[in-house]
């Protein structure tokens, strides 16, 4: 049981990391152009699958740095050349760009690998078991994914709060027009967000592809999830998108780990229910089978009752 | 000796820790044409929206017509006979100008949430929209879009909104804000004929309107009222002066 | 304002002539078109796909209740299309295991009475917010239905889904509605109906609100309208028509699986409304004739046809926000004036360049496709018959040299095009044309 509860929070913890690695751009973006990026998950999908793709060719630790640095150059060029044109029709066309981007990336990856998984590993050098807990050996890898994403939430703590740029990017998080209105060059700050935002993105797909499998339905599983994650954490709150990042990753992690259903929970007070009536499949359906659903159960829970999501400032 | 129209009792309003009004008391008798000058940043528009239902006060009671409406919803305190105009146009700008005037006239001619009236079958509702528009001058218009109107013509029509549902207490926020001189009187002319027999109260800066049009005018400086009084009496008073120009060195 | 109504360039609805144009003789046009069109395209496929049509026009103009008409960006529609097919389909078993007289004719009603409900209870929690937060709410909503269609896997059937048999229901003067014909005029006849019902909607005052909650929320309360009661009626109402949608398509299949309620069906029916046009009546019926065409005919063409379709998704979303209706909307003022041949020539001499740039991005794609996930089907491909070989540079330099070129020149024609509307609509404007 506690083995169970240690892994569980480990994996909770480390997807949860991976999680704010896209949530945090996906803030950045929606707090600075007001565009809730429907597509962030594919620039997730290209980093995995440009990762594997140069690592095929120079090796992991080349697509590690290549791979966020490509996706996010594309995604600078998409904000320049595409969504600064739809930006003029308003919010909905800017959403609904960026929703058949995805559609249109999901295609084009199947397209160009195929919609079978990719054989994306992790590098020999962290091939081995970092450390035993009971019985279960823990991947060095999943380490090395916990080590990196700290590494980076470190760089762009101190890049927002100790940088010129970065503070230009908090003040727009929660006063975006005031920003422009002080006179910085907005369309190349756009431009830079959306590029970072996107290479962050990527990064989580690079480290996350070996350990994850790597597929081109990925964005379409991760996408709806981030967006509870930013709903629950509140738009344009990089502190509340981190608590909702971990939040989910452990509500999700220890939701799978658990196979309890009710059926358990009542039956140990002699309470059943027989297998023909109604309320049979509920009754005995498992968390774990439900553990895909609890994020949606929470984002439409809070959004009913404190739609500003729990750190939010900024009304959706 | 019937209630007054609008009764604000010890109003505050705070955003944050910022005080915007800070304890204000004020009676209007129905029929009255109440206008409320200041100088910028004194509140006029919030205590509209005060009074309108936009936003909460912070402490205070706000009456309409001896019923006490503090922290009702804009809509709930409209259908009681309250209407108001926005001092920056915010009309329906798709819609055309009948259809901006025809949505400000279902509510009160009982239509409600219909779905199942055929709303080119309802003479009420075109007879009472076709009135307004002949009243603010754009029945010519009527099949324009309102949002390419021209700005004169959008103020007319935001005008029109508000009278549409024969509210009787009428609240104008700057109603000939960037109007030249004579588009002023016309739109002066205007809000004279459209509010005859009603409570009007009004928030401007141009003083030939208000001296022109109000029975009483109340002086809001810093969130405060600094005199009530009729025309004659706040146009002497020194204390009116001094906020509006300054204090004159001795 | 809303966020629907915030941009300046999306221009909405023509404001309607007091409503004496839609008369009765557009509807009766178009009863006449169910009528021929059955006979015209006879063949298997056709009736199919007409069918299809039929289908997808209802399903689309009820989500047009919300966006179009309301603001209301929802990305989970197809649950109360989904949920309608359910329920019509397990009506369907459960009145033939009873043996009840009931008609086929009949069941849409009780996938319009599913859709109905469901409305009204994810609605009560949906539609306190508008904008974002509603979008958002309505893709949680999916999520949940969809993925409880793995819990519940009585009553959606798994993997494999409900199957039923619309011949054994009662009969209606000698017809079984086992022929694909006689299907299709049970769907007609309940598309022409939600039509006109959908259509009356609009021209109600609750319909007139709405256009007014979704330009400017806030102006509505001060008019005395609450824009959260709107929104929560308006929802059940497309939820209904809607499931009217889905118990079509659960006769027409007679299968129905998790897929109906999935955020792929959602995703399908935003694509046509937006194709079409959200801000005109006609838009999502022209969205969804064009969206069903392409589904059933792109696929036999090429194996990559969603991707084109995400392409021409973007296309409009970029380049004609108003969606073919808005872009036909914008010629007819032309066309009253009698001017509108004048811009013939001037199209004209626009198309060429840019059918060619077409064409060549086509073939890139088309190539990448074989070169990248076809390599085991060899090198060798025909494009419109002319054979290639995708492992050779000239193919790909024709490519290239056609996109490239066709753009820079459809560019340069573009000074031209602007002037022929100029001067259309100066001369417009002189006959009386509002420009």
């Amino acid at each position: 049981m506690l083995e169970l509860v240690i892994v569980s929070t480990l994996n909770g913890v480390l997807y949860g990391m991976l999680l704010f690695l896209m949530a945090s751009g996906l803030t950045l973006i929606f707090s600075m152009m007001g565009v809730l990026n429907f597509a962030h998950a594919s620039f997730y999908m290209l980093g995995a699958f440009f990762g594997y793709q140069i690592s095929q060719w120079a090796g992991f630790w080349v697509a590690l740095v290549l791979a966020p640095l490509l996706v996010g150059g594309i995604g600078a060029l998409v904000e320049r050349f595409a969504l600064r044109n739809v930006h003029r029709h308003g919010h909905v066309p800017e959403l609904l760009f960026t929703f058949g981007l995805a559609y249109v990336i999901e295609e084009v990856a199947q397209m160009v690998w195929g919609k079978l998984p990719v054989d994306f590993r992790a590098p020999a050098a962290l091939d081995f078991s970092a450390f035993t807990i009971f019985s279960t050996n823990y991947p060095a890898y999943k380490m090395f994914m916990l080590f990196t994403a700290i590494c980076i939430f470190a760089a762009l703590l101190a890049v927002l709060t100790r940088t010129r740029t970065g503070l230009i990017i908090q003040a727009a998080l929660t006063h975006p027009d005031m920003v422009a209105m002080l006179g910085h060059n907005v369309p190349r700050v756009f431009m830079l967000v959306f590029g970072v935002g996107t290479g962050l993105a990527a990064i989580a797909g690079v480290i996350a592809g070996p350990a994850l499998v790597t597929q081109a339905s990925m964005a379409g599983l991760l996408g709806p999830i981030l967006f509870v994650v930013v709903v629950i954490g509140g738009l344009g709150s990089l502190a509340g998108a981190f608590i909702a990042s971990l939040l989910i990753g452990l509500v999700q992690t220890f939701g799978v780990a658990l196979n309890v259903s009710l059926a358990d929970l009542f039956g140990a007070f002699g309470i059943t229910v027989g297998p023909g009536s109604a309320l049979s499949e509920i009754w005995t359906v498992t968390i774990a089978q439900i553990a895909p659903i609890l994020p949606y159960l929470l984002l439409v829970l809070v959004l009913i009752f404190r739609p500003t999501g729990l750190l939010g400032t900024r009304d959706t | 000796m019937s209630a007054p129209a609008i009764a604000l009792a010890a109003v505050e309003k705070r955003f944050g820790r910022t005080e915007i009004i800070r304890g204000v008391s004020l009676e209007i008798p129905a029929g009255e044409r109440h206008a409320v000058i200041g100088p910028n940043g004194a509140g006029k528009s919030t205590l509209f929206n005060l009074i309108s239902g936009r936003f909460a006060p912070s402490a205070g009671e706000i009456r309409l017509k001896g019923e006490n409406v503090t922290g009702l919803k804009p809509f709930e305190i409209n259908r009681r006979g309250l209407s108001r105009s926005f001092q920056v146009t915010n009309i329906f700008p798709r819609l055309s100008v009948w259809e901006n005037v025809r949505c400000a006239v279902l509510w009160s001619l009982g239509y409600r949430y219909s779905f199942w009236h055929g709303i080119d079958t309802l003479a009420e509702v075109r007879a009472r929209t076709e009135s307004i528009l002949e009243q603010i001058n754009l029945l010519p218009r009527r099949q324009v879009q309102a949002g390419v109107l021209a700005y004169a013509e959008q103020r007319a029509l935001e005008i029109g909104i508000t009278i549409a549902s024969g509210a009787e207490i009428i609240l104008l926020d700057e109603p000939t804000a960037g109007m030249s001189h004579s588009e002023a009187d016309q739109a002066v002319a205007l809000i004279r004929a459209v509010t005859r027999g009603k409570t009007l109260v009004i928030v401007e800066h141009d003083m030939a309107v208000v001296f022109g049009l109000a029975d009483r005018i109340s002086v809001l400086v810093y969130g405060e009222i600094i005199a009530t009084d009729v025309p004659e009496k706040i146009k002497a008073s020194k204390a009116v002066q001094e906020a509006y120009l300054g204090t004159v060195p001795a | 304002m809303s966020e629907v109504a915030k941009s300046a360039d999306w221009t909405g609805p023509v404001p309607a002539a007091g409503g004496a144009l839609r008369g009765y003789a557009v509807w009766i046009a178009a009863a006449l078109a169910f009528l021929v069109v059955p006979y015209v395209f006879s063949s298997g496929a056709g009736l199919t796909m007409l069918s299809l049509m039929g289908i997808m026009i209802v399903f689309t103009l009820s989500y047009n209740m919300l966006l179009g008409q309301t603001g209301m960006l929802s990305f989970g529609h197809a649950v109360y299309y989904g949920l309608g097919a359910f329920f019509a389909v397990h009506a369907m078993n459960a009145v033939t295991r009873a043996g009840l007289p009931v008609p086929v004719i009949a069941i849409p009603l009780v996938g319009g009475l599913a859709g109905l409900v469901f409305g009204i209870i994810f609605g009560s929690v949906s539609t306190r917010r508008g904008g974002t937060a509603f979008a958002m709410i309505s893709l949680g909503l999916a999520e949940l239905v969809a993925s409880s269609a793995n819990i519940l896997r009585g009553f959606f059937g798994g993997e494999e889904g409900i199957t039923t048999n619309r011949t054994k229901l009662l009969p209606v003067l000698g017809l079984n509605f086992g022929p694909q014909l006689q299907v299709y005029f049970l769907i007609a006849a309940w598309c022409l109906l939600c039509m006109i019902a959908m259509y009356a909607i609009t021209r109600t005052p609750l319909g007139r609100m709405c256009n007014a909650v979704r330009e400017n929320p806030e102006r509505a309360q001060f008019v005395g309208y609450n824009p959260q009661t709107v929104r929560f009626i308006a929802f059940p109402l497309s939820g209904f028509f809607a499931g009217i949608a889905g118990a079509l398509a659960a006769i027409n299949f007679e299968i129905v699986n998790s897929s109906y309620v999935g955020l792929g069906q959602s995703g399908v029916v935003l694509l046509a409304a937006y194709i079409g046009g959200v801000g005109y009546f006609v838009g999502p019926v022209i969205g969804a004739i064009i969206v069903t065409y392409l589904q059933v005919m792109l696929s036999d063409v090429t194996a990559i046809w969603q991707l084109y379709f995400g392409l021409l998704f973007i296309v409009i979303v970029m380049f004609a926000p108003n969606g073919i209706a808005g872009l036909l909307a914008m010629h007819q003022p032309l066309w009253r004036a009698g001017v509108l041949h004048r811009l013939v020539p001037a199209y004209l001499v626009g198309l060429a360049p840019l059918a060619v740039m077409t064409l060549g991005a086509i073939l890139a794609i088309e190539m990448a496709h074989r070169f990248a996930a076809r390599a085991s089907d060899g090198p060798d491909m025909a494009f419109l018959r002319i054979p290639l070989d995708v492992t050779r540079p000239l193919p790909w330099l024709v490519a290239a040299a056609m996109t490239i070129g066709g753009l820079l020149l459809f560019r340069r024609t573009w000074p031209y095009v602007a002037s022929a509307w100029n001067e259309a609509t100066i001369t417009a404007r002189g006959r009386g044309e509002h420009l």
